[in-house]
């Protein structure tokens, strides 16, 4: 860090032992505040210590493997578009759950969300009443019945915890059960018929129309415009987290709900809405994944594990909408280059979930990587939210 | 005024002046429990600093100190629940080092705390032997439990029912079994950490002589408190602490409350405020058969009539637990009365949200600053804008205006003389004073018709209570009426031009300040009615 | 001076007001109001499509074979009655301010009286005229172990103060890792490599439950956080464990724990049905009492129940909050093992992927139900058993609904739109252990 002053020399220019003090001092001083920075990178390095002892245990070589796994995902033009294009859903489903995080509500319910979502913005898109509307209002349409989708089935854990106290973690996760079901028999259901393509070999909704589908952001690339959606939103959802007074609402609620009842907010509404805008960007986040890669339609099992990922990815970023972009770009790519790491290093692709899971506990137990790594732990209350109802208590 | 032990069995009446009668010195006692340079550090404070300290057999020691003084981390130090940085405790001679309160309970050492640490689900019996528990096998002895609280209660007259939910009792009764707690582990050093702050005057002279009974038995005592005329009635030695050190010992036969006043303030201090006489105007805040019932349904405020005037304070008197909490909140908004009237300014406010309330012109200082007044977290700038932020300057069309809030956060910290680094801190990092300061800011700095204060300055240190209560008297001067709710009579007396004592949900009596004293408010808060009124 | 024993505060003026008859803010009427008009509404109709039904007589049989009991009824007057009785449950409902106590109990009556209203309207319709009324409650049972296993496991936990989540995927871990066990030392049927096996998804499960500890209590990481981190890591290793071994090695062969008869019991003539079962569903009620004797009548039950609720009193009396609460956790694990060992060793004999299914969340539902008491939390689970166990029957039955039968799926999700109406009902009044949440910070 810093060198002593070498014997019998004037310190130059006055720099003296008390200096050097203050000089080291103040770099330690900058090492812990990047700490937000630097305690999620540390959590990711763990995480891939701890994979790497899985993978040893399974009898692979983790440099092969972590190997195979970055050439998977970045190796080359064509993949990295897959890996980003693979994130986009991912990004979206995050910012859903951070949402809803900064409020104090866990939203596990994104899984059903985005189905819900997907398949109402299904519906309209292979509606025949529509069948003529052009693509500048149909892509709208198609966004916004998704939105609706979605936040009508986040509205009623919203609802049922404002008004009844009901847990939304178990409700959500209830529904999200009952969103698989409906959805598989909606699409796959024959007597009646409801929304199953009968041309099709696999079970699964006819395609979206082309005018209501999602266009390319470049034409001809394989760039859909869901990626810059899904920043779009981002930047929304940051936009109105801090500066607007519906996000002061919501980050009061979401840390002290008692003194934000005090101030004059509604609690209850505050919830509601707040549910209400997680599941809208949920439901549309379901669209994007709908129209991803050249099919326009929603099989049933599409969305598996987008929603859960959504929620490790928003604890990641610490509920933060901008910081959700990264964390889903890491999910991304280690999904994306997990089949490549299959194939060379004759390894499960469910490892990586291990080192998923990994993450999500190093970056939730911050205290554990500022622990080894020696940063200090957080003053004051850290700013991050705490949850509505630490318990299962009712809210009044 | 002075209390003799065992002298003049009757002369334990703490209203009245009983004559000093001079006893031949008793001889020097033992030390049971001395403490000797305790340190104790906390980041960013230290809260003990080289305090020493010492206990003598079958006496009464008082620790005496304004909030945050280090009192109580001195007895907890001492209790084992904090390890001192430096010194050392000894106990009858021997050094003690206590790991955790189990050790302290092991030499010997009970402690009562300020706050209950009750169970209120459990039965008595059940916090009574929790942690030493009376078994036949694996399985509690409950029998055996039940025998032996019954027998302790009865030996030192603390009578209370064995098998009662500890939660439904009243406050005396459950400083009873916190008393239980310690006599069943057979403690012969009690620590009592604030016991008379929430019983009535009359409650105090019962809580006395069961203290003189365990005195009689041999039993030591450290006790602290903030109120100076106990101190004088009943202490043996008497220690101050300020700032972490011990500022002085002060002799119980000659000294005053002005002078243990200022050892613990370090400096001269004066009583009171200076305050003209009201000159009250309209009728702002009006209640006609308020009723509010709390969270279990129970009736709490019940058919309540009150009036505040503007330029007037209405200080609410009584014990707490009388509804005073369930009123406030009602007049909030906070709660939903179950039935009767509320009118602020004209206008039916009876089931008016909190923010409709604060837009008439209601400010309000919650009882409970850090949960309900400030969001600890946030920056001071955001907390002086809570209830506020939706208003012009502050926001513009659903965005916030930083600019606008920062000014108006540096104007009220430097009117309101809250001492902070800058604007951008977050209100956790506070003192207790300071924290208070910024809602007091916060809501008086409004346009105001009606000001709700709740336990204004619990847990402050004397400066901030002059302060505070200076702005209080300026509000109401100028034409502002004041609702004020205090669980310290004093505080009540010296701001108060109408006093309210509320007993079990309605008012015992309104009486004018110049007609009210300490005694006779003390009557009607134990439920002793001066009037004869059907109810 | 007054010598209180226990008086409530206000007692002898006001009466106390229940929250049920509050009256509610949008619409004036109270909760029991409005769910009364619904039963009233929906019973009528019942009545009225059920005097359409064939009038053929279906059997409802009380045990196997020819000279088991059995009631025979006619639909076409059966379902009316019921549907009748429903909707006089929803006009007591209604009329809640005058006859304040029998509002509740009538609609829970109410309720009950839907299970044989529908199940005469489908065996009316179906081709098969009777079903065996006793199975289906064997069955609840039988489906309710794990929810219950997994409801004990959130009891202990909750009762010391952790929020556990993560009860799934403890007992996801359980049937995995037990089964593997299984698979890799000895696939001899029955026999102790089962019962080992089922050693080793309790162990499983405690380890888990550590981890959730160590998470919780000493780093105090958000318990709800824990517990999704704990379910992913669940997920995460099965399935590994499920491509990386069970598939390559063939393990499963629908091996599983042998059904036992209890001598004595299972003869008698009509629940004898119930006394015959596998180890881990038997096991269920003897664990019940146990737990219910150890948290309620122990020196450390005790213990363990003040520091859920004021664990810095319980400081204050000396008890080592940390340990009591590690101890409490890690027995919650082990249930919740042995509730995962139910799945993979008892049930099917092998391992799919998520097999839990839900189970584990169910679990805490049954558990806010129960108000965090064992036996309540059991009448919870089987309540959930039993949804599960009709839909299973309706299904098989062949239920119709204007001529289309009733998909599969809808009748899956029954539990789950149980558990949620459960919980929106449940818990106004239900109170968790006061410091249930909050993580503690030992006084230093």
């Amino acid at each position: 860090m810093s060198q002593a002053p070498r014997q019998g020399e004037q310190p130059p220019e006055g720099r003296g032992p008390a200096d050097e003090r203050r000089g080291a001092a103040a770099l330690l001083e900058t090492y812990h505040r990047l700490a937000p920075v630097t305690v999620p990178l540390y959590a990711l390095l763990l995480a891939l210590l701890v994979g790497a002892g899985v993978m040893l245990i399974a009898g692979a070589n983790p440099f092969e493997a972590y190997g195979a796994l970055f050439a998977g995902a970045f190796g080359n033009p064509e993949r990295l578009v897959r890996t980003l294009v693979r994130s986009t859903p991912y990004v979206v489903a995050g910012i859903a759950v951070a949402l809803a995080y900064r409020a104090g509500l866990f939203n596990i319910g994104v899984e059903g969300q985005l189905l819900i979502g997907g398949l109402t913005g299904v519906w309209v898109g292979t509606m025949s009443a529509l069948a003529g509307t052009p693509a500048v209002l149909y892509v709208p349409l198609v966004l916004l019945a998704g939105a609706l989708g979605g936040a009508l089935w986040a509205g009623i854990p919203g609802v049922l915890k404002a008004r009844t106290g009901a847990h939304e973690v178990i409700v959500t996760i209830m529904l999200n059960a009952i969103a698989l079901r409906m959805v598989d028999w909606v699409v796959t259901s024959r007597e009646p018929k409801i929304l199953l393509d009968p041309d099709a070999s696999t079970p699964r909704t006819p395609d979206i129309v082309p005018a209501g589908q999602l266009p390319d952001l470049v034409p001809g690339t394989a760039i859909p415009v869901g990626l810059l959606l899904a920043v779009a939103i981002a930047a929304g959802a940051w936009y109105l987290v801090s500066r607007s007074t519906l996000g002061f609402q919501i980050r009061t609620v979401g840390t002290n709900p008692s003194a934000a009842r005090y101030a004059g907010m509604s609690v209850p509404r505050i919830i509601i809405v707040s549910m209400l805008i997680s599941g809208a960007v949920a439901g549309i986040g379901g669209i994007i994944a709908v129209n991803a890669g050249d099919s326009a339609h929603l099989t049933p099992g599409l969305l598996r594990n987008v929603g859960f990922d959504g929620i490790a990815i928003a604890l990641i970023a610490r509920g933060n909408p901008l910081a959700v972009i990264p964390a889903a770009l890491l999910w991304g790519s280690l999904l994306s280059g997990a089949p490549l790491m299959q194939v060379q290093a004759d390894l499960s692709i469910d490892l990586v979930r291990v080192v998923q899971a990994s993450v999500i506990l190093f970056v939730a137990g911050d205290m554990i990587v500022r622990t080894l790594f020696r940063i200090r732990p957080e003053r004051g209350a850290g700013g991050s939210p705490t949850p509505a109802a630490t318990g299962w208590g009712a809210q009044t | 005024m002075r209390w003799r032990r065992g002298l003049r069995p009757g002369a334990t009446r703490m209203l009245e002046d009983p004559p000093v009668v001079e006893a031949a010195p008793a001889a020097r006692r033992p030390v049971v429990l001395e403490a000797r340079g305790i340190t104790k550090r906390f980041p960013g404070v230290v809260a003990n600093d080289g305090i020493d300290f010492a206990l003598r057999e079958g006496e009464i020691h008082c620790l005496l100190g304004e909030n945050g003084a280090g009192k109580s981390t001195l007895v907890n130090v001492v209790f084992g629940l904090y390890e001192a940085d430096e010194g050392e405790l000894l106990v009858r001679g021997e050094p003690a080092r206590f790991r955790s309160s189990a050790d302290a309970i092991a030499a010997g050492i009970g402690m009562v705390h300020q706050h209950f640490q009750l169970i209120p689900v459990l039965t008595v019996w059940e916090n009574v032997v929790l942690g030493a528990e009376l078994t036949r096998g694996p399985l509690l002895d409950r029998a055996a439990a039940r025998e032996r609280v019954a027998e302790l209660s009865e030996r030192y007259g603390l009578a209370v029912d064995p098998d009662a939910r500890t939660g439904d009792l009243s406050v005396g009764a459950q400083q009873r079994v916190e008393l239980l707690k310690a006599l069943y582990r057979e403690a012969d050093i009690l620590i009592l950490d604030e016991p008379t702050a929430v019983l009535t005057p009359q409650e105090v002279d019962g809580f006395f002589e069961v203290v003189r009974s365990l005195l009689d038995r041999g039993i030591s005592i450290v006790f602290i408190t903030h109120k100076l005329r106990e101190v004088l009635a009943v202490a043996d030695e008497i220690t101050v602490l300020r700032g972490g050190r011990v500022a002085g010992a002060a002799d119980p036969a000659t000294a005053t409350q002005a002078s243990l006043a200022g050892l613990m303030v370090g400096r001269e201090v004066v009583f009171g405020v200076d305050k003209s006489p009201a000159s009250p105007g309209e009728v702002v805040l009006a209640t006609e058969g308020l009723t509010v019932t709390d969270e279990r349904g129970v009736a709490m405020v019940r058919g309540l009539d009150l009036e505040v005037r503007a330029g007037e304070i209405l200080g609410i008197a009584g014990v707490e637990g009388n509804g005073q909490r369930e009123l406030v909140e009602a007049l909030t908004g906070i709660r939903q009365p179950l039935s009767g009237r509320i009118t602020i300014s004209g206008r039916d406010m009876t089931r008016a949200t909190p923010r409709r309330i604060a837009d008439a012109g209601v400010g309000h200082v919650p009882e409970d600053r850090g949960k309900d007044g400030l969001v600890a977290s946030y920056p001071l700038d955001d907390n002086l804008v809570l209830n506020g932020y939706h208003r012009q300057p502050f926001s513009r069309r659903f965005v916030m205006r930083r600019g606008p809030i920062r000014e108006h956060a540096e104007r009220l910290i430097a009117d309101y003389d809250v001492r902070t680094p800058s604007a951008a801190v977050p209100a956790g990092t506070l003192s207790g004073g300071n924290q208070q300061k910024l809602v007091i800011a916060r809501e008086l700095s409004r346009d105001l018709d009606l000001l709700v204060v709740a336990q204004p300055t619990r847990g402050l240190d004397v400066g901030s209570i002059e302060f505070i209560h200076r702005q209080l008297v300026a509000k109401r001067d100028a034409g502002v009426a004041v609702l004020l709710v205090s669980a310290e009579l004093d505080e009540i007396l010296n701001l108060a031009d109408r006093i309210g004592v509320l007993y079990r949900g309605r008012f015992a009596d309104v009486v004018d300040r110049t007609e009210a004293t300490r005694e006779s408010l003390g009557l009607l808060m134990a439920g002793a009615r001066t009037t004869e009124e059907v109810a | 001076m007054a010598q209180d024993t226990a008086p409530p505060r206000a007692e002898e003026h006001e009466p106390e007001v229940a929250v049920d008859t509050a009256r509610g803010g949008l619409t004036g009427l109270s909760r029991l109001e409005i769910i009364g008009g619904l039963y009233l509404l929906v019973g009528v109709a019942l009545a009225w499509l059920g005097v359409g039904l064939p009038a053929d007589a279906i059997a409802l049989q009380f045990g196997v074979g020819e000279i088991a009991p059995s009631l025979d009824l006619n639909p076409a007057v059966s379902v009316p009655v019921l549907a009748g009785l429903i909707a006089a449950s929803g006009l007591v409902g209604i009329l809640d301010r005058r006859l304040p106590r029998l509002a509740v109990p009538a609609l829970v009556a109410g309720t009950v009286l839907v299970v044989p209203l529908v199940l005469i309207a489908t065996l009316s319709q179906s081709g098969v005229p009777q079903t065996n009324v006793i199975t289906l409650l064997g069955e609840s049972l039988r489906l309710a172990t794990p929810i219950a296993l997994g409801a004990l496991a959130g009891l202990f936990c909750e009762r010391a103060g952790i929020i556990n989540i993560g009860i799934e995927g403890m007992m996801l871990a359980g049937a995995g890792i037990g089964f593997v066990f299984y698979g890799l030392v000895g696939q001899a049927a029955g026999g102790w490599p089962l019962y080992a096996a089922v050693v080793v998804a309790v162990a499983t499960g405690a380890m888990m439950a550590a981890l959730h500890a160590l998470m919780t209590i000493t780093f105090r990481v958000d318990q709800i956080v824990s517990g999704v981190a704990i379910n992913l890591l669940a997920i995460g290793i099965t399935s590994f464990l499920r491509r990386q071994v069970i598939i390559p090695e063939g393990l499963g062969g629908g091996v599983t724990l042998p059904t036992i008869d209890l001598p004595g019991l299972s003869s008698l003539p009509v629940l004898g049905q119930l006394f015959t079962g596998r180890p881990i569903f038997l096991s269920m009620f003897v664990i019940f009492v146990l737990v219910q004797v150890t948290l309620f009548r122990s020196a450390w039950g005790l213990r363990v129940r003040s520091v859920g609720e004021n664990a810095h009193a319980s400081e204050t009396l000396g008890i080592d909050v940390v340990k009591t609460r590690y101890q409490a956790v890690i027995i919650g694990g082990m249930l919740a093992g042995l509730g995962g060992a139910w799945f993979s060793l008892e049930t099917v004999g092998t391992f799919d992927d998520v097999m839990t299914n839900g189970k584990g969340f169910i679990a805490l539902a049954a558990l806010i139900f129960g108000k965090w008491r064992p036996w309540p939390a059991f009448g919870g689970a089987v309540l959930f058993g039993f949804s599960e166990a009709f839909g299973a029957r309706l299904q098989l039955l062949g239920a119709e609904v204007a001529g289309y039968p009733i998909p599969a799926q809808f009748l899956q999700s029954l539990p789950f739109v149980v558990t949620i109406i459960v919980l929106a009902g449940a818990i106004g009044r239900a109170v968790p252990p006061a410091n249930v949440g909050k993580p503690y910070e030992r006084s230093r």
